[in-house]
């Protein structure tokens, strides 16, 4: 038995990110330095949803990629073999830049820190900051966001679930209520 | 996916063969950075077990397998009976007091790598990397994936070889090559023919998944990619063919049939190519021959195979850790 | 004086129950179920009564490969397998190609006391193809040698084996031989069939094997001789066996139970317990040995019983050896394919692994019928039993039997070797 309960619907989704934009600008002090790298899968969308948002608030156009940690994970041995992700750093690199790391849902903090030494193989940014749409909380390393589309406080039973428009058709965020 | 071992290409589905495809288009990006390594089989122990010379094809191996931070033990070992050396048996639990996680397996006896996996001396993946005249599925992933970059669109991201028309030429009865690619092309979708005096196809040759020719000049214009194979003096000895000259002139490629393929057709050889026989020299180092790129491929595909075989748990094992 | 023994209840060729009593290394008489009296009665109740059997075809490995096998362990093996007599190849270390290899193969055997070891001479000097042996030294030895081959080898060039045949018709010998075309068969692994072509194996084409039984018939034809085929293998030997019967041309061939049941499909599990010599063929090679032992093309069943030491299959399919064992399964496996399946009678098998063998090798005193006054070399056959083959448990050295966990019909319970108990209850007595 499933309880969902809905968080946020394609109306909020939207506004956040726009807010998210806002702030990731202000906190560059302009786009000239930024360069946007989604995490696999839905994280890319969002990556590309916010370069738009920038796009359009500033007039410019900042370079949006995709950056597939599965290789650096932490927990390869404990499941079958994963597919790989694809992959794709914008032709400006990543080295000097203010690089914005970008997930649907930021949990105990270990793909961010997978994401980071990926990073950090590809080269030397300036700085790395940290974009999420959902921050639920309950971190098992030391990782901070910097740009939250919202705080969820969940308990560890619950799960949440997000959907976009590009990988499922809709778009929404729930949180599941796992009762046995 | 594929695992726990990759002895044949008659192994992989389709589904298999295009995920190790798109596996090594990912994984071949690590060579345009400047950090050329990835910490994913960090730990683990690799053994290149090679019972015949291959400089080419270990040094690919290891690469591979050092660029995914993986130890590396380089194990030349001398042949079985006819040497009087450390058989097969005794090597393998060697391997396995060491704590190898893969052993990968050259050897001169078609099915020595069936024995290494399935006789119970080893707890590792085994991967053929060519047992006698039987298989070399890593060399077949090889040519599929560079054919592939060459036939499709961009990466060719889960594209496979559908309608794509290849031609194998050569000592077809002695190629581990030549099964394993057509076994893997067929796989893929492609149409495959082979080429040879009929002294060199397999006996029962037309049970095979593929047409068969003894003519070359009948099957150039409709190729989308040549495959020459390497042939050996020493079949004359074995009467196969008369001489090196009648082979040449009948089945090598030369300028003259390069330009009875289509303009956009590939030329490939798994090396080491035997200039003038075989390949004319010109054709060898045409623009259209990619046997280079053939070599840069083999590593990326090595990697994949053994990040697919080694980059997740033990078969068995099966735990959550938590997302996010 | 040795004890009278009576086998109680037993069925000779599997017909009417009766007693028959033994004495003095003789069937002293056949009576009524019941009736008999002796010394040891030893009960055999619904068991078939076969005369002892005659292997025409095994290796004993002594002198040379002891680890593999010795004429002791052999006879063992042969016993517990329902045999009574076996002919040991020559293809030792020394080579039986002298009266004094010979003669020392016959006393062991004798000393073991299990079966009758008859020796088999080699045709060629060290088996190298090149210059007859002293065959007629070895006929006139204690041996007695009637049976000469190179077997493991085959006889090629034309002019020797033309003499071989020729020459062992003075002492009414019979040259058996191994029809391998080494030519068309360097470096060898299995047979050619499109199996071969897809594995990666060397193939032995069965035109290797025909070629040379068509040649070897020409010849006896010609001059006038015996000749014996080993181990045939292909539906093509066959026909050509069948093609030189019916001219009346004097040749005999054998079959091993392992051509009458396995084929090289097994030989895509690259385990070299399949590897033998001639190779595992198809199933339709297999079809049509056992209608030619059916109809009698083929004369006698010979296991070619070729023991290997553990490493020298425990390897890649290359680098083993060929052979695989066959005295203690024989039997259970004619049992299964031709008594269980309506194809023969136990007369038929009789004829097939006793007195045929016992015939063409020419041992006055195997293979005969079970009446009175016959020589008490009997075996007698349990059918209801069921055995799965356990390789540790074989009497023989070696273990690389390609029957291991299968099951067959029947056990071998008891057995008389010259009136002797050599097995009693499915144990060496």
């Amino acid at each position: 038995m499933v309880a969902a309960r809905t968080v946020l619907d394609a109306d909020d989704i939207r506004r956040a990110v726009r807010r998210m934009a806002h702030e990731i600008i202000e906190s560059a002090k302009g786009v000239d330095d930024l360069l946007l790298l989604g995490i696999p899968t839905r994280g890319v969308h969002l990556a590309r949803r916010i370069a738009d948002e920038i796009a359009d608030i500033e007039g410019a156009e900042v370079p949006c990629g995709a950056l597939d940690i599965t290789l650096y994970r932490d927990d390869l041995a404990l499941r079958e073999v994963r597919a790989l992700e694809e992959t794709d750093i914008p032709v400006e690199g990543v080295d000097g830049r203010i690089v914005v790391l970008i997930d649907d849902v930021l949990y105990s903090g270990r793909t961010i820190r997978a994401a980071l030494d990926a990073l950090a193989d590809y080269g030397r940014p300036a700085a790395v900051r940290l974009a999420v749409l959902i921050d639920r909380g309950h971190r098992e390393l030391p990782i901070r966001p910097d740009f939250v589309g919202k705080n969820l406080p969940t308990s560890q039973s619950e799960k949440v679930k997000v959907r976009f428009a590009e990988t499922d058709g809709e778009e929404f965020v729930v949180i599941e209520q796992v009762s046995s | 996916m594929i695992g726990p071992h990759l002895l044949s290409a008659a192994d992989l589905t389709r589904e298999d063969a295009v995920g190790v495809l798109d596996t090594t288009a990912e994984l071949a990006s690590v060579t345009d950075r400047s950090v050329k390594k990835l910490p994913t089989l960090r730990g683990r122990t690799v053994v290149n077990l090679f019972f015949e010379d291959s400089t080419r094809t270990r040094i690919s191996f290891e690469l591979a397998a050092k660029r995914l931070s993986a130890d590396v033990i380089n194990f030349a070992a001398k042949g079985s009976s006819v040497s009087k050396g450390e058989s097969l048996k005794d090597t393998a639990l060697t391997l396995e007091a060491m704590g190898a996680d893969a052993v990968i397996i050259r050897h001169g006896a078609s099915g020595a790598p069936y024995r290494l996996a399935t006789a119970g001396w080893i707890n590792g993946s085994v991967i053929n990397a060519g047992d006698g005249t039987h298989e070399h599925p890593t060399q077949a992933l090889l040519d599929a994936y560079t054919l592939r970059r060459h036939v499709r669109d961009a990466d060719g991201i889960g594209a496979d070889l559908e309608g794509v028309r290849v031609v194998i030429v050569g000592d077809i009865l002695h190629s581990r090559v030549a099964r394993s690619n057509v076994l893997l092309l067929r796989t893929l979708g492609a149409h495959v023919t082979v080429v040879a005096p009929p002294t060199l196809m397999p006996f029962g040759v037309e049970t095979w998944p593929c047409e068969i020719n003894y003519d070359i000049d009948d099957v150039l214009p409709k190729a989308d990619a040549v495959m020459m194979l390497r042939v050996q003096a020493e079949r004359m000895a074995g009467s196969y063919f008369p001489t090196e000259l009648e082979y040449s002139r009948m089945y090598g490629l030369d300028s003259r049939r390069m330009d009875l393929m289509p303009s956009d057709a590939i030329v490939m050889h798994p090396g080491p190519m035997n200039r003038g026989v075989e390949i004319s020299a010109e054709v060898a180092d045409s623009p259209r021959a990619v046997v280079v790129e053939q070599v840069t491929n083999g590593v990326h595909v090595r990697m994949a195979v053994m990040y697919l075989l080694l980059g997740g748990a033990p078969s068995g094992t099966d735990s959550e850790g938590r997302e996010g | 004086m040795s004890e009278t023994i009576v086998l109680r209840g037993a069925r000779p060729y599997g017909e009417q129950p009766r007693d028959i009593v033994v004495s003095d290394g003789r069937i002293a008489a056949i009576v009524d179920s019941g009736s008999g009296e002796a010394d040891r009665i030893v009960s055999a109740e619904d068991c078939v009564i076969l005369p002892g059997l005659v292997d025409l075809h095994t290796h004993l490995r002594e002198p040379g490969r002891e680890h593999a096998e010795t004429i002791e362990s052999g006879s063992r093996a042969a016993a517990l397998g329902g045999y009574t007599c076996v002919h040991a190849m020559a293809n030792t270390s020394p080579v039986a190609d002298t009266a004094g290899v010979v003669e020392q193969v016959w006393r062991r055997g004798i000393e073991c006391g299990l079966v009758e070891v008859r020796p088999v001479g080699a045709v060629t000097v060290g088996l190298a193809g090149a210059q007859l042996a002293e065959l007629g030294a070895m006929a006139h030895s204690a041996a007695a040698v009637r049976v000469f081959s190179d077997d493991g080898l085959c006889v090629h060039d034309p002019l020797l084996m033309r003499r071989a045949l020729e020459y062992v018709k003075a002492f009414d010998g019979v040259v058996a031989q191994h029809a391998q075309d080494p030519r068309l068969t360097e470096g060898a692994q299995m047979n050619e069939s499109e199996l071969s072509g897809r594995l990666g194996l060397a193939g032995w084409p069965a035109v290797a094997e025909e070629s040379i039984i068509a040649r070897d018939v020409l010849l006896a034809e010609h001059v006038g001789s015996r000749l014996h085929v080993c181990h045939v293998s292909t539906a093509g030997s066959v026909e050509v066996i069948r093609w030189a019967k019916s001219r009346g041309i004097p040749v005999t061939a054998e079959a091993t139970p392992h051509h009458l049941l396995l084929t090289e499909e097994l030989v895509a599990t690259f385990d070299p317990i399949y590897k033998v010599n001639p190779p595992l063929r198809r199933a339709e090679d297999v079809q049509a040995l056992r209608e030619a032992v059916a109809d009698g093309t083929i004369d006698i069943i010979a296991t070619d019983h070729a023991p290997h030491p553990r490493e020298d299959k425990d390897c890649e399919w290359a680098a083993a050896a060929m052979g695989m064992l066959g005295l203690e399964t024989a039997l259970g496996i004619v049992a299964q394919v031709f008594i269980e399946s309506g194809l023969l009678d136990w007369r038929s098998v009789a004829d097939l692994m006793s007195a045929a063998p016992a015939r063409i090798g020419r041992v006055a005193g195997q293979g005969q019928p079970i009446e009175v006054g016959a020589v008490a070399n009997l075996a007698v056959w349990d059918p209801s039993a069921r055995t799965t083959v356990v390789a540790d448990n074989l009497a023989s050295r070696s273990r690389n039997t390609p029957y291991a966990g299968l099951e067959l019909p029947g056990r071998v319970r008891h057995v008389l070797f010259e009136g002797r108990m050599t097995v009693n209850d499915g144990r060496i007595a």
